[in-house]
């Protein structure tokens, strides 16, 4: 596949061998060899070998302009903007992709520099249209900004008036992404995503010299889950966002930084909204989690957060009808029916989108009434060490580390699409690193090639005990670098402790062989980005049990999985529903409370590293929505079991109270007692022959898995597009 | 007008073609200490000919080859080791023939560092696409054997397995009389397991490309045989450190590779008294244009131009005095006029020194007759035609200069729009990836140097027949 010639790819890209954050394992690996001393405009910088001129000039704070270069991905070298002079070279070289020599002298802004600079952006001026009002890039243009920086002040562009400038035609490549296919600049930064981050080779070129065009040759749309992320590659405005075309220029907007909840990696995001209203969301740069980029679920889907919300309380009439109400009748309704019920009779659930303050604040609320039964929608295995050892359901290993494997072995679980980014790491040490992946589980597409062990749960037996003769064992066994990820779904059903024990045995093995002592190899792979607070918070996963002790009251907050349904609950069963959705939980509930989405709220989510991270509000809940915890808070009030916290401080004090780890925010503390979960599970390791299988198994599953990108249109745009590109012979 | 002739002054090229940075290695450390002494070079006499079928007048195939002298003593040569072969050639001093005249005993040295395990190529070049430029194909239909036993002999010169010879699109025939010949050569045992009887191992193949120009470049050559587009790639790393497949690989050109076995039969300092020193040999000549019998002729190094075409061509049409112009080097090269043809003599330094190059030899002669710039203009279009289109400047730049070189065909322009032509050209020139963007530049300059009276006079007859061209209100 894309594998390079090993020294083709290291000899290009030294910088994304290792990000600037403490990577220890990188610093073990690297011996350091000795630096080279150049000279950029006369100040010295002493660089590694192999580091290209333009980065040793970031070093020193010099920029060099640039379009086709992306330090994420390889080194095209084709747009020419970087050109700087070197001395005793005769012609200026291009400093993305030139290695630093001993002694070198470049010159950033000499003479020669510059004209070469201006001549690059006059060609590139020449056939670029200038509809600048009109385009969506506007204000956040490279070409505009170092055009304004590097250009010339006077056009000679005569020959636009006697033969006109290029006209390409656009491309359809999706619901998602815009072409403007004239607007393009050829820097090929589209291509190299597509066919080294996302895994999907169907972007190239074609044509030659002043016809070449980037497309996929068929019209035919890009295929990934990534796709929205060449929108902020593109750095003209041929690439843009359709659902936000002509909504607004980036000045107008207000930035606000969060964190996304539709996934369980909590990528970071930045929420650009204007008069009170979501616009767009765009990652932001987290070396830990997301880098750059973002999934496309995660991006487009907060058109969602504008539809089908519950922006008003509501109770059900004599006709089980939903009726707004007062915010004072609605929750005198529902404090008197958790005040009236018999304290076993009572359950809460929460779901996937809860952050960890609601969660607390329920929590405490329903064990003030006398009850313990609190619980996720989500199923994890409670025996053995159950939740108690938090090393048991989160990702050890954590997902910047994933890239220094060099084997990685998934049980039961498309990563792709459960978590595209994790893919995307895992792809990431697929091409640079040598790294190779099997899986155990059904076969689906993961843009990598992986060794297919099977898809029965026995192999994950015969894998712990170490005796399947398997090639994939042996190269598990003898990695230094062992990653082993289970899909907490596979957790489920009834042998999913088994599953989990054998796992616990299979990585715990793998990792006392292991000369790095600080190298975790056990990875449960959350569905939901609630997940991880609830149960350390104290949540019980599944309501399966409970549901058969037929309770009085059931309190949803933001259950909206299906977990729940009318059918299995008695007939005089009172269901209060609190959430910002009118999706799966509300349509079943007497009482409704809104609530706020994770746009709109100060809120603790966990990510399934167990990484506390925080959003904030970017606008305000809609109507007469509240937000999460105080809704519970004011419950409390009238139920007559006052909990004791009046500000969101307060809350995080609580939470603090419970663990630590759920206010050390942007923190990801390390797991230990391996040891004794694994001990505590081996009893558990009995005889599984069941399948594995996944939920989401192709790309138009992956859209629509919650009730924010159920209310998506875009997304149901992206799922029916999806199907229908499926249909056609390209 | 003193602007553009200003810079036309200080515009010495101090380099010559498609090196690129290796040009300093070039003009750095070839040291020839000898002073010339010779004056009179060529005619070439028949016993110093390297190809002596170069007519197809007698039999291509091995039986002729052999009888010609070729695959003689080739095993000796072989286990004489890579070093003496390496060093047989530096002291011939031969330099090139593909156009840019890097030295080939270097380049074939550089090809001595630990490959780490990995293989090593010989890539011979044989997409001759430069406008002009015939010599090549002779080589491979009418003397295949020089090339099947100079990949031999260059591939145990850089310890290289296998030979990729990279054949033009176009060339059917040629294609087939190679192959016909590589089949001979295993057959023969020349080539293949054990080659020559010397217990070497090596492979020639032969990959037929698809009619792109820039496939000629050497690391689009490269991409191509990988099965890519042919683009070029990002020099460094040089093919030598990462070539074909990854591995170091050394490209050149047919004629180069051709005389090889030549070369080391008779010696290196019998081919090096040809020609002036840092420029000998003998070479292939293509003569074309406006000549009375067009040829391509091996002739001597050095040899002055006029005498070239009056001895071997019959000379220009209606006399040396309807002489307009001649393009030395094939279509890439900066034209020279008349005056300069007078003295010039046909080697690498000569032509330097006239503000143009030799590049593949490849003489366009203009007569009267001509409109030189719809010559020019025409060989513009020819390069935005083959343009890759990968990186801006050649992609942007070519394609412009295509549309004013056609205005100024018409003389619809400003009389100030030629500055910023000839800008224009040096804004694309040594700002690109590979050299087809100074290849398309040069001509444009040399048109500009030379003939600016008459792009001037154009728009001069334009302007009165149809008032101001509207450029002049634009520009």
């Amino acid at each position: 596949m894309l594998r390079q010639p090993l020294s083709r790819a290291l000899g290009l890209s030294p910088s994304r061998v290792a990000p600037l954050t403490a990577r220890k394992f990188a610093e073990q690996v690297q011996a350091q060899p000795d630096n080279v001393e150049l000279f950029i405009d006369d100040q010295p910088v002493s660089v590694p070998p192999g580091t290209t001129v333009l980065q040793a000039a970031a070093q020193i704070g010099v920029e060099i302009p640039r379009f086709c270069y992306h330090e994420r991905l390889a080194v095209a070298g084709n747009c020419r903007m970087c050109l700087v002079e070197v001395e005793k070279s005769p012609k200026p070289i291009a400093a993305c992709a030139m290695p630093v020599m001993k002694g070198m002298r470049v010159k950033t802004n000499s003479d020669l520099t510059r004209r070469a600079r201006e001549g690059v952006m006059e060609f590139l001026l020449v056939n670029h249209p200038l509809d600048c009002p009109i385009c969506d890039q506007g204000g956040e243009c490279d070409l505009q900004d170092q055009s304004m920086a590097f250009g010339s002040d006077k056009s000679r562009f005569t020959d636009i008036h006697f033969s006109g400038k290029r006209a390409v035609e656009d491309k359809d490549v999706g619901p998602l992404i815009k072409t403007i296919m004239t607007r393009c600049i050829h820097c090929t930064r589209c291509i190299r995503f597509a066919s080294e981050v996302a895994g999907v080779d169907d972007f190239g070129t074609t044509g030659r010299g002043t016809e070449m065009q980037v497309g996929t040759y068929v019209e035919k749309m890009f295929l990934s889950e990534l796709s929205g992320n060449i929108i902020d590659l593109c750095p003209v405005g041929a690439l843009t966002s359709k659902p936000y075309s002509f909504a607004a220029r980036p000045w107008e907007t207000r930035r606000i930084d969060s964190v996304d909840v539709l996934d369980p990696l909590g990528s970071n995001i930045v929420v650009a909204t204007r008069t009170n209203e979501v616009l767009r969301i765009l990652p932001r740069t987290n070396e830990e989690i997301n880098e750059e980029w973002l999934s496309d679920k995660s991006r487009f889907a907060c058109d969602g957060l504008k539809r089908q919300r519950l922006v008003t309380p509501m109770i059900a009439d004599s006709r089980g009808n939903l009726t707004p109400v007062d915010w004072e009748e609605a929750v005198v309704a529902a404090a008197s029916a958790l005040r009236d019920c018999p304290p076993d009779k009572l359950l809460a659930v929460a779901g996937e989108l809860a952050d960890a303050e609601s969660l607390v604040a329920l929590k405490d609320l329903l064990n003030r009434l006398g009850s313990e039964k609190v619980c996720t929608e989500q199923y994890f295995p409670l025996e053995g060490a159950g939740t108690d050892l938090r090393s048991s359901y989160v990702l050890n290993t954590k997902i910047a580390n994933v890239e220094d494997a060099d084997f990685v072995l998934l049980i039961g679980t498309n990563v792709r699409f459960e978590a595209p980014l994790l893919n995307a790491r895992i792809r990431k040490a697929f091409i640079h690193k040598e790294t190779d992946i099997a899986s155990i589980g059904p076969k689906v597409d993961l843009t990598y090639e992986y060794i297919h062990v099977g898809d029965s749960a026995s192999i994950v037996k015969d894998f712990a005990t170490g005796s399947s003769s398997h090639e994939a064992l042996k190269r598990l066994e003898s990695a230094k670098r062992p990653v082993v990820i289970i899909g907490a779904d596979q957790l489920k059903s009834a042998e999913g402790p088994a599953l989990l024990a054998y796992t616990q045995e299979l990585a715990l093995r793998l990792q006392d062989k292991l000369a790095d002592k600080e190298w975790k190899v056990l990875n449960v792979l959350q569905r939901t980005a609630s997940q991880v607070a609830a149960l350390d918070i104290g949540y019980k996963p599944g309501v399966g049990k409970h549901l058969q002790d037929g309770p009085k009251v059931v309190f949803l907050l933001g259950a909206d999985a299906g977990v729940v349904t009318r059918e299995s609950l008695p007939k005089d069963c009172v269901v209060i529903y609190q959430g910002h959705h009118g999706d799966v939980g509300a349509a079943i509930a007497d009482i409704v409370l809104p609530g706020a989405a994770y746009t709109e709220k100060r809120g603790t989510y966990v990510n399934a590293e167990g990484r506390a991270q925080q959003t904030l509000p970017a606008v305000t809940p809609p109507g007469r929505a509240r937000e999460d915890w105080k809704i519970i808070r004011a419950l409390s009030e009238v139920c007559g079991a006052r909990l004791p916290y009046d500000s969101l401080d307060e809350v995080r004090d609580r939470l603090g109270e419970l663990s630590p780890a759920l206010v050390c925010y942007g923190e990801v503390q390390n797991n230990n007692y391996f040891a004794q979960a694994r001990q505590l599970a081996q009893s558990l390791q009995k005889p599984v022959s069941g399948k594995l299988d996944v939920q989401l198994k192709q790309l138009e599953d992956f859209f629509m898995t919650d009730a924010i990108s159920r209310a998506s249109p875009t997304m149901a745009k992206c799922v029916q597009a999806v199907i229908k590109q499926k249909q056609s012979p390209y | 007008m003193a602007g553009a002739l200003a810079r036309v002054v200080q515009a010495t090229k101090t380099h010559i073609g498609v090196v690129g940075p290796l040009v300093n290695i070039n003009n750095g450390s070839v040291r020839f200490q000898q002073t010339q002494t010779k004056t009179k070079f060529g005619p070439l006499s028949d016993s110093d000919r390297v190809f002596t079928n170069l007519y197809g007048r007698h039999d291509w195939r091995l039986k002729g080859a052999l009888s010609r002298g070729d695959w003689y003593m080739t095993k000796e040569i072989m286990l004489k080791g890579t070093d003496w072969i390496v060093n047989e050639l530096k002291t011939s001093g031969l330099r090139g023939r593909g156009g840019a005249g890097f030295p080939t005993g270097m380049k074939w040295s550089f090809m001595n560092k630990p490959s780490g395990g990995r293989p090593k190529y010989l890539v011979v070049n044989a997409d001759e696409g430069e406008p002009g430029t015939c010599k090549d194909r002779e080589i491979m239909r009418h003397d295949p054997h020089k090339l099947v036993e100079g990949c031999l002999v260059a591939g145990r010169a850089i310890g290289a397995q296998a030979a990729y010879i990279y054949i033009r699109g176009e060339f059917y025939n040629e294609a087939s009389n190679l192959q016909v010949a590589i089949a001979e050569a295993y057959q023969a045992g020349l080539i293949g397991k054990n080659a020559c009887g010397s217990g070497y191992d090596f492979d020639v193949f032969v990959h037929r490309g698809a009619g792109a120009y820039i496939c000629g470049e050497e690391t689009a050559l490269i991409e191509s045989i990988e099965g890519k587009q042919g683009k070029p790639r990002l020099k460094p790393p040089f093919p030598a450190d990462v070539g074909l497949f990854g591995c170091p690989t050394t490209v050149n050109n047919v004629e180069t590779i051709a005389v090889a076995p030549t070369i080391c039969r008779r010696g290196g300092a019998w081919f090096a008294s040809f020609g002036r020193t840092r420029n000998s040999g003998t070479k292939l000549f293509n003569i074309s244009g406006h000549v009375n019998t067009p040829c391509t002729v091996e002739e001597e190094m050095s040899i002055p131009l006029k005498e070239l075409i009056e001895r071997h061509a019959g000379g220009v049409t209606g006399g040396w005095d309807n002489l307009l112009a001649i393009i030395p080097g094939g279509s890439s090269t900066p034209l020279i006029p008349k005056d300069v043809c007078e003295t010039v003599l046909m080697d690498f330094d000569g032509l330097v020194a006239a503000q143009t190059s030799l590049g593949t030899a490849a003489i366009i002669v203009m007569d009267k007759s001509t409109d030189i710039v719809k010559a020019i203009a025409r060989l513009i279009m020819f390069y935005k035609h083959e343009s890759c289109g990968q990186c801006t400047p050649c992609r942007e730049g070519v394609s412009w200069m295509n549309k004013i070189m056609y205005r100024f065909v018409d003389g619809n322009a400003s009389p100030k729009e030629i500055d910023m032509l000839w800008e224009l050209s040096k804004q694309i020139e040594g700002h690109t990836i590979c050299a087809l963007g100074d290849g398309a530049a040069w001509p444009v300059q040399g048109l500009i140097r030379h003939f600016r009276p008459e792009l001037e006079r154009r728009m001069a007859e334009h302007a009165a027949a149809h008032g101001p061209s509207k450029a002049e209100r634009l520009y």
